[in-house]
């Protein structure tokens, strides 16, 4: 089942789509600067197009099955999507054109810009971050700029729940803040004398995952943003789960300041095998001065003969440019061709279905499975995936088995707050009975943990490739094919 | 393995070993457990640098986990075990002997006074486990 | 919409739960601002959308309709055909990042022949799964020399002459760290121009030196004394490079680069109106600790057959947390593969041509242009490649604002980065343009400047 890499199916000679030969007077290369040698593969289109398909057969995705990793929102994204993202009006347009020939995109872009605000309750969103964790840097960055414009240099210090993503800590220090765990109370929340214990005059501001990464609601929400602004510091939302809040709840009403969205988890954008995202970035009227540059906006209102005229707006304090150009586009189509299909109460019903998907199926394991947090819980749960009594058996293990039975293991090892924890998010788009017999696989693997524990330290056993040698990979690091010389 | 009665301990699982004015600094069992198969090592101080307290002197990788290394006093770099560069498993396999990691000539001799003794780290390590 | 729950099911998951209603488990959210009214549209079905975004987009002018010269960072090359229908298996497009190896290996064996291929491209030694865009590459690599002196280096030299989008990506990411200065490409500094004041600006507080190669003029500059005086020093060099070009030109590992980075978009991906894009982060060996994302490595499965897995992931936020070089979770997966196949399906005589032909063309272009009356070259006697200046007789804007009318998209207007460049237009051209295409254009450009 293995395929060859590309380098080791070339054929010294062979050639595959080739461009006709110059139509103009030739004009000597410059010699000094020539390259002098450069191995490409040499290969058929043919032997492209199977090779590349024989290596898509040996993935797994939310085509081919139940894709339950928590945190990332795996939902059925749509193929219209594709369909309209590459439409040649959108697909061919360079992003340096005057902006008269670019009305059509700056619309769209405009829109959903818009309707990002409506579905969140923030004042202004910006549409360029790349992904999730560049939302994070901007919203690092505005709390940043903004204690230095109010002078106050001495907030130096963010405050990150022990249950939080890996990239908030990290964004926090790439932008020169201290960090300061704060740790989560025997019901998953925030807790609230600690975090108390750290309200002071270098505050400068807390990152918050609502729901968190246990996939519960924070119970006391209201008052933890309270106590932040109190002491005088700003409240980053981490919208990595936003797709619980889709019409249930917005951010932006009940505080929080700065909020990223992830097109590629809530608004349906393909993952494509790790990219590219899009995290747009919202924030309060406050902070709307702040955000990355460009904003659309309207140039020129339109009437009832002609649309108004829309252009690239530069904010006064902004933090600055995140990339070139205007964010990721093609991603901006699927997500507003996504929301142009739900309107208010598709939205909501997204919502609904993630959080009842994710509470039946926690119902369905949870005889079989230690749960940490009894409560109801939003879009993901957690469990333990690891008995007491059974100590050789871990959450690798489980997850390694699950994939013996057809399905993409949940994710596994994070929070770091639950030993062996594995994380499990279903998504509003799976069926009862995709949900059953994933329930079923878990059951049956707890089940082999007691009678045969080997099948699951030794699992998995149908996949293209078993487990592998990490070690070796990390000692040895072979980080490139052999090309010839 | 056990942990030798005649060195100092941190909570930040370094061992300690004090020979005159030089403190000896390695990581300690409990930690080359917890990251198990260790691939990487790489100082982030040379001879003659002077590090404070709590200084992150190295890094210590495996596949799943990255740990830093300190020493618990302030001073100035007398040695650096650079074998363990190439042999990142020596810390796996011999903790507390050839996987030293770090010399140092200390200052003020009163900041040692907080660190374990082998007993109180084997206690400290019963109750983490819980 | 998407959501397959029939009435019935919808009961008796709430019974299995125990609850009454799907409200009943939103009850810990706020009630006073549980489920508000959303003010959008009402919902569309897919006929309707498909009609409405196809209408939308007729609103634009694209390169499928004009003859376009526009480049300044994103380039319109030809994409074969084969390079979308593979993109387009779902295989590939809704995976995820492939955690467990088992089961991604499509994605891992396509992302390591990625690296592979950087890397000959290059003249590197290792390329990373690859980063957002060209800009945020160029921003890594500023942010790793940081990282790589312990902050005890505190100049970042940035030459004029690298794409200004990138400058200020770079100082976007630079400006958490409160001692380090940008500086090299300030309105008054010469040194994008004469390679001899930006050397001059190199010391021992220097971390790295980031130049474009060719450069944002398209100009292709010989930077051997430029690498060997930041070496002297022990500063880092850092190549902004265009990969077509490199189809040609000698790769920045020749010139002794510690990092090359760029803008992949050349390589098969659409303009897109500016993303997604294809960031391409190659580094010397020495540096791969300090390297931001994700990198595959080949290793052996517990049969012992070949396997590819995620590798050095102690560098990454999810373990290393604060004490991370980058917070980079994802790379640009999808568009890393598209540039994989492009470069597999032309492979080494293609490549070749492409950049050939992108040469040829623009130097054909530029001949006719600087024999127009009040056009010249900006930049006479020095080497390019497929990208030039020339002087115009009169404003760039209004010149294309003129242009369009004969379907064609100018070149890009400098003075709108570049104050000093009033009437300065840097015009790309690639193979997708014909010699017919050319014609018209210099036909058109003496129309539109004649008295």
């Amino acid at each position: 089942m293995t395929e060859l890499t590309i380098y080791e199916l070339s054929q010294s000679g062979r050639k595959g789509v080739t461009f006709p030969e110059p139509d103009v007077p030739l004009t000597p290369l410059p010699e000094d600067f020539l390259r002098e040698s450069l191995h490409l593969p040499e290969l058929s289109e043919y032997d492209v197009v199977r090779h590349f398909t024989n290596l898509s057969k040996l993935n797994y995705s939310i085509d081919g099955g139940f894709y339950p990793l928590g945190s990332c929102t795996m939902k059925y994204n749509p193929k219209i999507n594709e369909e309209v993202a590459r439409l040649p009006g959108f697909a061919n347009t360079h992003p340096l054109q005057p902006i008269v020939s670019i009305q059509g995109n700056l619309y769209l872009m405009y829109q959903l810009q818009e309707w990002l605000q409506e579905i969140s309750g923030f004042h202004r969103v910006c549409l360029t971050p790349a992904a999730g964790a560049q939302g994070e840097l901007v919203g690092a960055l505005i709390i940043r700029k903004y204690h230095q414009v109010n002078n106050n240099n001495r907030r130096k210090k963010i405050l990150i729940p022990d249950s939080a993503h890996g990239t908030n800590p990290a964004t926090s220090s790439m932008t020169g803040f201290k960090v300061t765990p704060l740790a989560s109370d025997s019901q998953g929340n925030v807790d609230l004398e600690s975090l108390k214990a750290e309200c002071d005059e270098t505050l400068a501001g807390l990152m918050l995952t609502n729901p968190n990464t246990l996939g519960l609601f924070d119970e006391n929400v209201e008052e933890v943003i309270r106590l932040v602004h109190e002491a005088g510091g700003l409240v980053y939302g981490d919208g990595a789960n936003l797709n619980a809040l889709l019409g249930v709840l917005r951010p932006g009403d009940i505080g929080f300041d700065i909020m990223h969205f992830n097109l590629h988890k809530t608004f349906s954008t393909p993952h494509g095998g790790g990219g590219p995202g899009s995290g747009p970035v919202g924030v309060s009227e406050a902070l709307s001065e702040y955000l990355p540059s460009p904003i659309i906006t309207i140039i020129e209102e339109g009437d009832e003969e002609t649309p108004p005229f829309f252009g690239f707006y530069k904010p006064e304090l902004t933090v600055g440019s995140m990339k070139a150009f205007y964010g990721h586009f093609g991603i901006h189509i699927r997500a507003f061709a996504y929301i142009a299909m739900h309107g208010s109460k598709g939205l909501r019903d997204i919502a609904e279905k993630a959080v009842l998907n994710a509470n039946y199926l926690m119902t369905k394991i949870k005889k079989d499975y230690v749960l940490p947090f009894k409560r109801t819980c939003m879009h993901e749960f957690v469990v333990e995936g690891a008995w007491v009594d059974l100590p050789d058996v871990h959450a690798l293990d489980i997850s390694k088995r699950l994939m013996d039975y057809g399905f993409h293991p949940p994710t596994n090892y994070f929070p770091l707050i639950v030993r062996e924890a594995l994380m499990i998010e279903p998504t509003e788009t799976e069926s009862k009975q995709t949900l059953d017999a994933f329930a079923k696989a878990m059951n049956a693997i707890a089940r082999e943990a007691r009678e045969n524990p080997e099948l699951l330290h030794k699992a998995p056993f149908t996949t293209p490739v078993r487990r592998c040698d990490e070690v070796k990979a990390a000692k040895d690091l072979i980080l490139c094919c052999w090309v010839p010389d | 393995m056990e942990n030798p009665k005649e060195l100092k301990y941190t909570k930040t699982d370094e061992w300690v070993k004090l020979e005159g004015d030089l403190a000896i600094v390695g990581i300690t069992n409990y930690a080359q457990e917890q990251l198990s198969d260790i691939v990487y090592v790489e100082f982030m101080a040379e001879e003659g640098d002077s590090v404070s307290k709590g200084d992150a002197v190295a890094t210590v990788e495996s596949v799943k986990a990255a740990a830093d290394v300190q020493f618990p006093v302030s001073g100035t770099i007398a040695a650096v075990n650079e074998e363990l560069v190439d042999a990142p498993e020596t810390l796996n396999t011999d903790p507390y002997d050839t996987g030293w990691m770090m010399k140092l000539k200390f200052d003020d001799p009163a900041e040692l006074e907080d660190l374990l003794d082998a007993q109180a780290y084997d206690a400290y390590n019963e109750e983490r486990e819980g | 919409m998407f959501t397959p729950h029939t009435p019935q099911e919808i009961e008796e998951m709430l019974k299995v739960i125990g609850v009454n209603s799907i409200e009943d488990l939103f009850v810990q959210v706020p009630e006073k601002h549980r489920f508000p009214e959303l003010n959008l549209p009402e919902p569309l079905s897919e006929i309707e959308l498909a009609s409405y975004l196809k209408e939308i987009s007729s609103a634009n002018a694209s390169t499928e309709d004009f003859i376009s010269f526009l480049g300044a960072g994103a380039y319109n090359h030809y994409i074969p055909a084969a390079v979308d229908m593979i993109l387009r298996r779902g295989e590939f497009y809704t995976a995820y990042t492939p955690y467990q190896p088992e089961i991604s290996q499509g994605t891992l064996q396509a992302t390591f022949e990625f690296q592979s291929l950087m890397t000959e491209l290059t003249g590197m030694d290792v390329s990373n799964a690859s980063h957002y865009d060209g800009a945020t590459t160029a921003a890594e690599a500023a942010n790793l020399a940081y990282y790589f002196f312990r902050g005890k280096r505190k100049k970042v030299i940035v030459s004029r002459a690298v794409n200004p989008q990138y400058r200020e990506t770079i100082r976007t990411y630079l400006q958490g760290f409160d001692d380090v200065v940008v500086t090299g490409d300030e309105e008054t500094s010469k040194a994008g121009y004469e390679l001899q004041d930006l050397i001059s600006l190199i010391d021992r507080d220097t971390s790295i030196v980031l130049i474009q190669y060719p450069d944002f003029f398209g100009r292709v500059i010989d930077y051997a004394n430029l690498v060997e005086k930041a070496h002297s020093v022990g500063a880092l060099i850092a190549f902004v490079f265009n990969p077509t070009s490199l189809g040609l030109l000698k790769p920045p590992g020749a010139f002794g680069a510690d990092i090359a980075v760029g803008e992949g978009q050349p390589l098969g991906i659409p303009l897109s109106f500016g993303g997604p894009y294809l960031g391409i982060f190659t580094i010397k060996d020495r540096l791969v600790r300090k390297l931001a994302g994700r990198l595959v490595g080949e290793t052996i499965d517990q049969d012992g057959k070949r396997a590819f897995v995620l590798t050095l992931t102690a560098r990454e936020q999810h373990i290393r947390r604060e004490r991370s070089t980058s917070n980079i979770c994802t790379n640009q997966g999808l568009m890393a593969l598209a540039a994989t196949i492009y470069l597999s399906l032309i492979g080494k005589e293609g490549f070749k041509q492409v950049a050939n032909l992108c040469y040829q063309k623009a130097h054909y272009a530029a001949k006719r242009i600087s024999m127009l009356k009040g056009f010249e070259l900006a930049f006479i006697d020095t080497p390019f490649f497929h990208e030039f200046v020339v002087k115009t007789p009169q404003p760039v804007s209004q010149i294309n604002l003129r242009l369009q009318n004969h379907w064609i998209l100018g070149g890009y207007d400098l003075s709108q980065a570049y104050p000093e460049m009033e009437n300065h237009m840097l015009i790309a051209v690639t193979e997708k343009l014909s010699k017919h295409d050319i014609d018209d254009f210099i036909a058109a450009l003496e129309e539109v400047t004649g008295d």
